[in-house]
């Protein structure tokens, strides 16, 4: 990984050391020029329409006001922060003269419960997210493999996983949030139940994908791969592990991007019903608050789920990337 | 006792095809000694990877059945290590790790971790593929490919080494710069080869037996030239020898008057 080859660096450098200067300039302008043309044609847009949109709520926000929510919500989490700094501050301070009084008191420590701030929000739900996410996966690669190697466990379970993979995560919602307070009965529980019931939600949308691609990725195993095996004499989890695996590794990570998109959008969805803290609950929160500014926050929250989940994807890809052995397979 | 190694009797085998069984070979009968390089030649489709993968154990004969050493052949294993056409290497492993892969099968208890690196390497100097060693086969060339194939099989120190047209889709330099590292390593290790080929000058050049095979369905074993030629064998002085000449165009008439016959 030489970073004078990134993509983004490199027409920089051959610029300097003037090595195709016109074609470089090209490039410059094909790599930012066009896609802040784009975006400047877009926020145009956007302001134009939005001024000529007036709900309930007040004028839909334009970008302008998207902008100002933005640094307010910043401006609300620097506030809690402090607050809560200054929670601690003085709870230690009390502790410290109580204990001075009676040197036998052992100060207990209470934890700050503020309400979450709009990036904490996001916080939570990339816990969330990732936790459904990687459960999901942990079952959807053996299953994928297993149906993978045998056409017969693949006739059997292909039926149901075309009738399961189409389905809402708001039909599965209620199922899991009933199945949840019905069998997760703790006196202290370590997992909120709103958590779990989102959480779930998420593991059963993303499942699918996974296991169709790896299930296919293990197909990829050419005979010719399988006869090497048998002259080998592998163990089935020899050939499972040094040939089924590295070969389906390539679809298995398509499978796993396509399913942490969905896992992504299910959760925003999932958190507005089950009142799960994150960014779907703020989305929910603010639309009941129906203020002059919630719409603007909202908004916000948009473009936020938009940023996350583009990070979330590239994140896929790099990992997709550095375990691919196949490089002259371009990924995109 | 040093006769007969490998024993094919009355093998013969039916596919099963949405039109019915298939007859691909019926009663192929020969008998292999130890350290004998036969070719085998016959038309496109004849049925010679066929024997080949029944010797290998990856197909079941229908009748008949195989010997090696007595014992009787009904699964693969490295004793009986293949060179497939198309190298079959795995893609993601550089030629040190795909040769690694069957030592560390074959040799799993009997080899410690520093005896197992020597043997690796000193297969892949065998076929002189020293140099490229950590490189993957995309990184590698069809000749260079085919050249660790070998390592791969010779490695599993085999009784038999089965090689369906191993160099079939090389250019004809690169191709002869590989027979002749397989004559070599044949002189040095004295291995029993089975080596289909379309090739009538490899097959001479190579050969201790040729087996000609008849066309399918049902093929047999037609005709089995022995070349006598002294060893080692040198291609440029042959291209001359009378000898040489004859045996080829007993191959070539083979495969183009007798099998015309045997179809009208
Ligand atoms: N698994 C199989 N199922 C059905 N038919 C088969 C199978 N394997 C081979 N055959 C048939 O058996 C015959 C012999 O095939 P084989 O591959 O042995 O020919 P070959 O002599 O190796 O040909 P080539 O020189 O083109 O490699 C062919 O007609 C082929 O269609
Ligand atoms: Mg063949």
């Amino acid at each position: 990984m030489n970073p004078l080859k990134w993509s983004l660096v490199e027409p920089f450098y051959k610029l300097l050391i003037g090595e195709d200067r016109k074609g470089q300039i090209n490039n410059i302008t094909k790599m930012i020029g066009l896609p802040i043309a784009g975006l400047v044609v877009f926020l145009l847009i956007w302001q134009g329409a939005s001024s000529n949109i007036h709900t309930s709520l007040g004028q839909f926000p334009g970008p302008v006001q998207t902008y100002e929510q933005f640094i307010s919500l910043q401006e609300e989490a620097e506030a809690s922060a402090l607050k809560e700094e200054k929670f601690y501050e003085r709870q230690a301070e009390r502790n410290a003269q109580r204990v001075e009084k009676d040197p036998g008191y052992v100060p207990t420590i209470r934890d700050y419960t503020g309400p979450p701030t709009f990036f904490e929000q996001i916080g939570r739900s990339l816990v969330t997210v990732m936790s459904g996410f990687f459960l999901a996966s942990i079952i959807a690669i053996p299953i994928g493999i297993v149906i993978g190697l045998s056409a017969n466990a693949y006739a059997a379970v292909n039926p149901l996983i075309q009738i399961f993979k189409p389905v809402s995560p708001l039909a599965w919602l209620p199922l899991v949030t009933m199945v949840v307070s019905a069998v997760y009965v703790t006196d202290d529980p370590a997992f909120d139940k709103a958590f779990l019931n989102s959480m779930f939600t998420v593991l059963l949308c993303c499942l699918w994908p996974t296991i169709i691609n790896t299930a296919a990725g293990v197909a990829t195993v050419t005979q010719d791969l399988k006869n090497v095996s048998q002259v080998l004499r592998l163990s089935w989890w020899t050939h499972v592990r040094k040939i089924v695996l590295p070969c389906s590794i390539p679809m298995m990570f398509t499978g796993l991007r396509i399913s942490l998109g969905i896992a992504w959008m299910v959760l925003i969805a999932a958190e507005m019903l089950a009142q799960n803290p994150g960014l779907g609950k703020f989305v929910w929160d603010e639309f009941q608050n129906g203020s002059s500014n919630s719409l603007g926050r909202i908004m916000v929250a948009v473009i936020m789920i938009g940023i996350v989940g583009f990070i979330l994807d590239r994140g896929m890809l790099i990992l997709q990337k550095a375990v691919s052995w196949d490089k002259s397979v371009t990924l995109r | 006792m040093s006769e007969v190694h490998l024993e094919l009797t009355d093998v013969g085998i039916e596919f099963p095809t949405p039109k019915g069984p298939f007859r691909a070979l019926e009663k192929v009968d020969l008998k292999i000694k130890q350290g004998e390089f036969i070719s085998l030649i016959g038309h496109s489709g004849c049925g010679k990877s066929t024997v080949l993968n029944i010797v290998a154990g990856l197909y079941e004969a229908t009748e008949g059945g195989v010997l090696l050493d007595g014992r009787e052949v009904n699964e693969p294993g490295p004793e009986r290590a293949v060179v497939f056409q198309n190298h079959s290497l795995l893609p993601w492993l550089t030629a040190y790790e795909n040769v690694e892969l069957a030592v560390d099968q074959v040799f799993k208890r009997s080899k410690t971790a520093s005896e197992k690196k020597e043997w690796i390497e000193h297969n892949l100097k065998l076929v002189h593929m020293d140099h490229a060693m950590h490189k993957r086969p995309d990184e590698i060339s069809g000749g260079m490919k085919q050249r660790v194939g070998i390592a791969r099989a010779l490695a599993m120190q085999p009784k038999i080494m089965l090689m369906d047209e191993p160099f079939g889709a090389l250019d004809a330099l690169t191709r002869a710069h590989l027979q002749d590292s397989l004559m070599e390593i044949q002189k040095e290790l004295n291995n029993t080869v089975i080596m289909i080929t379309h090739d009538v000058d490899e097959a001479v050049l190579l050969s201790d037996r040729i087996v000609m095979m008849t066309n399918g369905p049902a093929a047999s074993i037609g005709e089995i030239l022995s070349v006598d030629l002294p060893q080692p064998r040198d291609r440029l002085a042959l291209a001359d020898d009378p000898t040489y000449n004859h045996y080829r165009s007993e191959v070539l008439r083979f495969l183009y008057e007798k099998q015309r016959k045997v179809n009208h």
